[in-house]
């Protein structure tokens, strides 16, 4: 055969300079695409005749200095919160899929109770679950009662736990039963079965979407300073009122994004490692 | 001889479907036995039963004479004693080969991590994988997935193997390698029954051919017998169609 011993046949090397000139030319293309519609962007925006009034209101350095600190402050609140609830609605609603997936007619009223959770939660707006739990709940004056902090962090954790719960069940539904009976056959307990044979698959397959979640999370902790704790959001709001400006929104909501991306970024990262593993590359 | 496998009057319907119907079929120590029959004549179905992962609609299935069938026991005892091997090979994508194999000693026997290693490595050694010992599932072709399926199932020191279509899924060059694997085993004195399509197989590998029809075994026998001179008219229209040249 020809090409092997003696390096690449001629059509080969054709090809290879064909592919390079293409790849040249595509770069170029999406360079100057991305110029031109980048070009046209600026100009419509800074050419709208309302452009001076609203970079005065929303995109004054001076005042995003001075609100930096205060929605910092807030931002704190609000990864503690994220970090809290996040662990806490990822648990219980890891436990709710567990639950619904348990079979045989003594665990019916589980199964029960774990379905109409995810009904209610997942139905129930989320800041009507702040306001019972934060000024109905302190209402009973019990003894002991948790601060509001602790009560609007739980709101979040019982609604997001239902949506986490159907991730969860989504993910151990998707891996097939030849599994369990893999497992099964092999003398495994049906616990035994689900521990080290479909929840790590199942768990696999859902991390995006339970990232999905965790990133909305993110966005819904802020919700808890309807019941008086001040978060990045709350923070703007205030500093806004004081200079009658809007650029302190657009400070937190950069923040916001900031924060947004290591999340993200982790959870590609096992995805894709996870996958790569498999695969064995 | 002892029998290791015993089913009576083996009854399972599915839906408005009669798989089984009153099935009986005995198998001695050591003895290999082949199951042959259209699709849907009940072969895997059969196997399914006898590890207990199908309830039945009737009749009793002893092990080692043992009711297995009897509700009151634990499946989960009974399983340990059973090896099955799938078609779809259902090796545990997650998990590398090494970990494949160790998951039932380590999990269900509570044997030490490293005494499960040593046994699933001199395991692989023998079927010629050892180095893929670390690689997962999805780097191995299908007749190397399917001999560690098999060894997986051998870790349990089973007492009987159930071999369900397990080269049925593979490329004809890639049979070879199962099938000298389970013709070790045979060997080696391990009681089998195994459901194929491949009346080679059944030729070279079984003690006894049964060829089920109407959910019970219509005709059984030395493979020369039933392969070459078969008796009943459904069994010959059987081996006529598979072989129709």
């Amino acid at each position: 055969m020809t090409g092997l011993a003696d390096g690449p046949t001629q059509a080969q090397l054709d090809r290879i300079a064909w592919r390079r000139r293409q790849t040249v030319r595509s770069i170029l293309v999406a360079a100057l695409s991305t110029a031109v519609v980048g070009a046209l962007l600026v100009v419509a925006i800074t050419g709208a005749p309302g452009w001076d009034r609203v970079r005065q209101s929303f995109l004054d350095p001076s005042i995003a200095a001075d609100a930096l600190p205060d929605v910092l402050r807030g931002l704190w609140l609000n990864i503690r919160l994220l970090v809290f609830c996040a662990i806490g609605s990822l648990g219980l609603g890891l436990v709710i899929a567990l639950l619904r997936t348990l079979r045989g007619p003594v665990f019916f009223p589980v199964r029960a109770l774990a379905v109409s959770y995810t009904y209610t939660f997942r139905g129930l707006p989320l800041i009507i679950v702040i306001y019972v739990l934060t000024l109905g709940v302190p209402g009973l004056r019990l003894q002991g009662m948790p601060s509001v902090l602790v009560l609007g962090g739980a709101a979040l954790v019982l609604t997001y736990s239902g949506y986490i719960a159907e991730v969860f069940r989504a993910g151990i539904e998707s891996v097939h039963p030849s599994q369990i009976a893999a497992a099964r056959s092999l003398g495994l307990t049906y616990r035994q079965a689900m521990r080290h044979v479909v929840l790590p698959q199942a768990v696999r397959r859902v991390a995006p979407p339970l990232l999905n979640d965790t990133v909305a999370l993110q966005k819904d902790v802020g919700l808890v300073s309807l019941a008086g704790p001040i978060d990045a959001v709350r923070a703007a709001q205030i500093s806004t009122a004081e200079h009658f400006n809007y650029t302190p929104y657009i400070v937190a909501g950069v923040l916001f994004v900031l924060l947004a991306i290591p999340l993200i970024a982790v959870t590609d990262w096992v995805t894709v490692r996870a996958a790569r593993r498999q695969a064995g590359r | 001889m002892s029998a290791v496998l015993a089913c009576t009057g083996v009854r399972k319907v599915f839906g408005s479907t009669v798989v089984l119907d009153g099935l009986d079929l005995t198998v001695a120590e050591h003895e290999v036995v082949a199951l042959i029959g259209a699709s849907g004549s009940g072969k895997s179905t059969l196997l399914r039963c006898v590890n207990l992962l199908e309830d039945l609609d009737d009749g009793m299935i002893h092990l080692d004479g043992e009711h297995i069938t009897d509700p009151r026991i634990n499946p989960d005892l009974v399983r340990r004693k059973i090896g099955i091997v799938f078609q779809a090979y259902n090796l545990f994508p997650h998990l590398s080969v090494l970990d494949n194999i160790t998951l039932a000693p380590v999990r269900v026997h509570k044997r030490s991590r490293s005494d499960a290693r040593q046994q699933a490595l001199s395991l692989l050694k023998r079927i010629g994988l050892e180095e893929k010992a670390d690689a997962y599932p999805d780097r191995l072709s299908g007749g190397q997935q399917q001999r560690v399926a098999i060894v997986r199932a051998l870790v349990n020191s089973p007492r009987l193997l159930l071999l369900d279509e397990v080269t049925s899924a593979l490329d004809p060059e890639l049979v070879g390698e199962v099938l000298d694997l389970i013709r070790d085993l045979k060997r080696d004195g391990m009681t089998m029954v195994l459901a194929t399509h491949e009346m080679t197989f059944a030729r070279h590998v079984a003690d006894r051919v049964c060829f089920l029809d109407a959910g019970r075994i219509l005709e059984q026998g030395p493979p020369e017998q039933v392969l070459d001179n078969p008796v009943e008219a459904r069994t010959q229209q059987f081996l006529r169609r598979l072989a129709p040249a």
